[in-house]
């Protein structure tokens, strides 16, 4: 079955654009000119990803973007026409995993929104990562984390980044590193995607995010896995 | 203390003030005290004098009546007359009648020890003239009603004496005390007004400084705060004064700045607020086109050739067309100021390794070799906008590569300690005489005459000038025609930094250094 993509872009040309281009590369693909109209029809699509133009009408997409990872941890890729950081930090901020900036390549598009799609065989069972008394438990197959009784719900870029940092627990990944394996840049992109998802991921599985002992900084270098 | 002096009116005005009314002062009660000093003793004088002629008239008359015969006699009618004349109990003076010729034969009215008539008073009376003058008195001498006075006025004259015995002559001797009292009290009273007066001058000079220098410093403190931004900052205006004057003609100038400044920052707004606007309904359609460009390209093979080769062009020039627009929107943004620096550690050694690496391809197409012996295998950590630096290493590799001719181009990085230098040297056609200044401007071309290849926006150096300067940093050129041209960035390896020297030479060794 195709994987569905739900396309929030107000331009009609660039909607049919993305559309043709979409379904050639293999998705199935839905459209919503409006950011006040997204919300409900992601219910009704069920998409498994959501591609969206950050400057919309109606509702701008960095509001879209939170209302959506409010009730969803479906992939985000935003698609943005600023390069200016303050609105791509925005965004990476209410939750979406990924961004484009317009205009980009077809394949450059494709390439993003199948990493985001992408699912790993599950090589192990479960890993698990953190403080020994305390670990954050990851059961990779049934994807499904935990840390002592609470179940943590993770976006599947946050649990492919934790996933990535704990089978290696004694490496430090540089966030190139970690864009290439978690995001699947083969080239040099932005490392702000990576703080900003490190920050979120963090809210969710440290129990003091001033004092993290799940995801440590290596100052300089980049992160790796708790406790240092 | 000298610094106080230098930077404080109100203390140089009190000071000087305080100086010369001192000066003032003291010489009005200098005079004030002489004159007072005077006049009392000349009341004293007339008066002392007016009881002395009565006196003399007294002695005198005592004198010329007599019928004394004898020394007995004499010597009787003397103390007789000493007697008569004294001032002991009620005049306040003290009398004394001395023979001229005998120094032993004296009279004295009162007292238990008497002061010493002075030489010269007593060769004066004795030349027939009466006379008078002020005597300093012993501290042994006590003269009637005084308490250990120094001063008196000694009056004599001479006494003619009957027959058979010497010329006599009579002195009257004045306390001062009462006058010198007066006098002192005079002058301490002049001193303690003085003083007063000084200080009281001082104080309002200083009072008065103030007034004037309030309303300046208050100017020099609005200045400095509308210097520093704060451009709401007013002078209070009070009264219709010249300080008032001042006060307004110098809102007035804030006003006045504070709209062109606000003028300046609408333009700069609705600059960059167009910038925005034309960054996104350019790239919408844009993207829209790129895609659909793309979309045939990918189907040329199924097209007739002249519809492929379309398709091709298409394609190419969409990608000068997005990197022109991408560098004509941030070279706006630095015109609009609306360029910020984000500034991370990073390490660009390996920043510059990958910039090489993506020029690797055009280098390979030219057959230039990117040589980077001279970057650092270790990283080299730096505090800079790591989209900006590899933008502006980017742009140095493929303008080498563009005009090095297909000969080696030699990359080098050194950091020091506080700045970091990369230096970008080919071996191509160089620079004139000239074009040094020019490689930095905006659509400059080394060489009108020589075809395009890669197709460059012709912003991109003036862009790297740009960011590198955004970074406290340099960027600068040399070249020579026929031996190449050298571009050497030097940024401070800290965030807000600045470079004071280059760690690495920018024209050859060989060359002179154009720093």
């Amino acid at each position: 079955m195709p994987a569905r993509v739900l396309v929030v872009d107000d331009d009609p040309a660039l909607a049919e654009m993305l559309g043709i281009v979409l379904r050639g590369s293999g998705f199935e693909a839905s459209f919503v000119p409006d950011g006040r109209r997204a919300l409900a029809a992601f219910r009704a699509t069920k998409a498994d990803l959501v591609l969206l133009d950050l400057m919309l009408p109606g509702m701008d997409g960095v509001e879209v973007c939170r209302a959506l990872r409010a009730e969803s941890t479906v992939p985000i890729v935003m698609l943005t026409a600023k390069s200016d950081t303050g609105d791509i930090v925005a965004g990476l901020e209410a939750g979406a995993d990924d961004y484009v900036v317009k205009p980009f390549k077809p394949a450059e598009l494709v390439a993003r929104i199948r990493a985001r799609l992408r699912q790993e065989p599950a090589a192990e069972e479960s890993v698990s990562i953190g403080p020994a008394d305390d670990p954050v438990e990851i059961d990779v197959a049934g994807h499904v984390v935990r840390r002592g009784q609470d179940v943590l719900t993770l976006t599947p870029l946050e649990f492919d980044l934790l996933v990535a940092l704990a089978r290696k627990p004694r490496q430090v990944f540089t966030r190139e590193v970690l864009l290439e394996q978690v995001w699947g840049y083969r080239h040099q992109a932005d490392t702000r995607l990576v703080n900003v998802h490190v920050q979120r991921l963090r809210s969710k599985v440290e129990r003091d995010v001033e004092h993290p002992d799940v995801v440590v900084t290596v100052r300089g270098v980049g992160y790796k896995a708790g406790p240092a | 203390m000298r610094r106080v002096w230098r930077r404080n009116i109100t203390i140089r005005v009190v000071a000087a003030t305080l100086l010369l009314s001192a000066v003032v002062v003291t010489a009005l009660g200098l005079l004030l005290s002489h004159q007072v000093a005077r006049g009392v003793l000349d009341d004293k004088r007339r008066a002392a004098l007016g009881e002395f002629t009565a006196g003399v008239t007294i002695a005198q008359g005592q004198l010329s009546q007599s019928d004394a015969v004898d020394q007995a006699q004499v010597t009787a009618l003397l103390a007789h007359i000493v007697q008569q004349v004294s001032g002991c109990q009620n005049g306040g003076y003290q009398v004394q009648l001395l023979a001229t010729t005998n120094a032993t034969d004296a009279f004295y009215d009162c007292g238990s020890s008497q002061a010493a008539i002075p030489h010269a008073l007593r060769a004066t009376v004795r030349s027939q003239v009466e006379a008078s003058t002020y005597v300093h008195l012993g501290s042994a001498v006590q003269l009637p009603g005084t308490s250990g006075s120094p001063l008196a006025l000694a009056v004599g004259a001479p006494l003619t004496a009957p027959a058979g015995s010497g010329p006599y002559e009579l002195y009257f001797l004045f306390p001062l005390n009462t006058e010198q009292q007066t006098v002192a009290l005079v002058n301490r009273t002049l001193l303690l007004a003085g003083l007063v007066l000084v200080l009281l001058l001082g104080g309002i000079a200083a009072l008065v400084t103030r007034q004037v220098v309030t309303p300046v410093r208050m100017a020099a403190r609005v200045a400095s705060r509308l210097a520093a931004g704060r451009l709401e900052e007013r002078m209070a205006v009070e009264g219709e004064d010249d300080l008032a004057r001042l006060a307004a003609s110098f809102n007035d100038m804030a006003h006045n700045l504070q709209r062109q400044i606000g003028q300046l920052e609408e333009l700069s707004r609705v600059q960059r607020r167009f910038t925005a606007d034309v960054s996104h309904e350019l790239r919408t359609p844009l993207t829209t086109v790129r895609m659909a460009a793309d979309v045939l390209h990918e189907a040329r093979t199924t097209f007739p050739p002249e519809v492929a080769r379309s398709a091709e062009l298409l394609t190419a020039e969409l990608d000068r067309f997005e990197s022109l627009l991408g560098d004509l929107l941030e070279i706006s943004r630095y015109d609009a100021r609306a360029a910020a620096l984000e500034p991370t550690r990073v390490d660009v050694a390996a920043l510059v390794r990958a910039e090489v690496a993506a020029v690797e391809p055009l280098a390979a197409e030219r057959g230039s070799h990117l040589d980077v012996d001279g970057v650092p295998t270790t990283p080299v950590y730096v505090e800079v906008d790591a989209r900006r630096v590899a933008r502006i290493v980017r742009n140095l590799l493929s303008n080498a590569v563009e005009h090095g001719e297909g000969r080696p181009v030699e990359v080098a990085l050194v950091g020091a300690a506080a700045v970091v230098g990369l230096r970008v040297r080919d071996h191509g056609i160089g620079l004139r005489p000239g074009e040094i200044g020019l490689v930095f401007g905006r659509f400059w071309r080394g060489d009108p005459s020589r075809a395009r290849r890669t197709g460059g926006s012709g912003l991109g150096l003036a862009i790297a000038l740009e960011d590198a300067r955004l970074h406290g940093g340099w960027l600068q050129a040399w070249g020579e025609p026929g031996r190449g041209a050298t571009f050497r960035l030097v940024l401070p390896r800290t965030a807000g930094g600045v470079v004071v020297a280059a760690p690495l030479p920018l024209a050859p060794d060989d060359a002179p250094v154009d720093a």
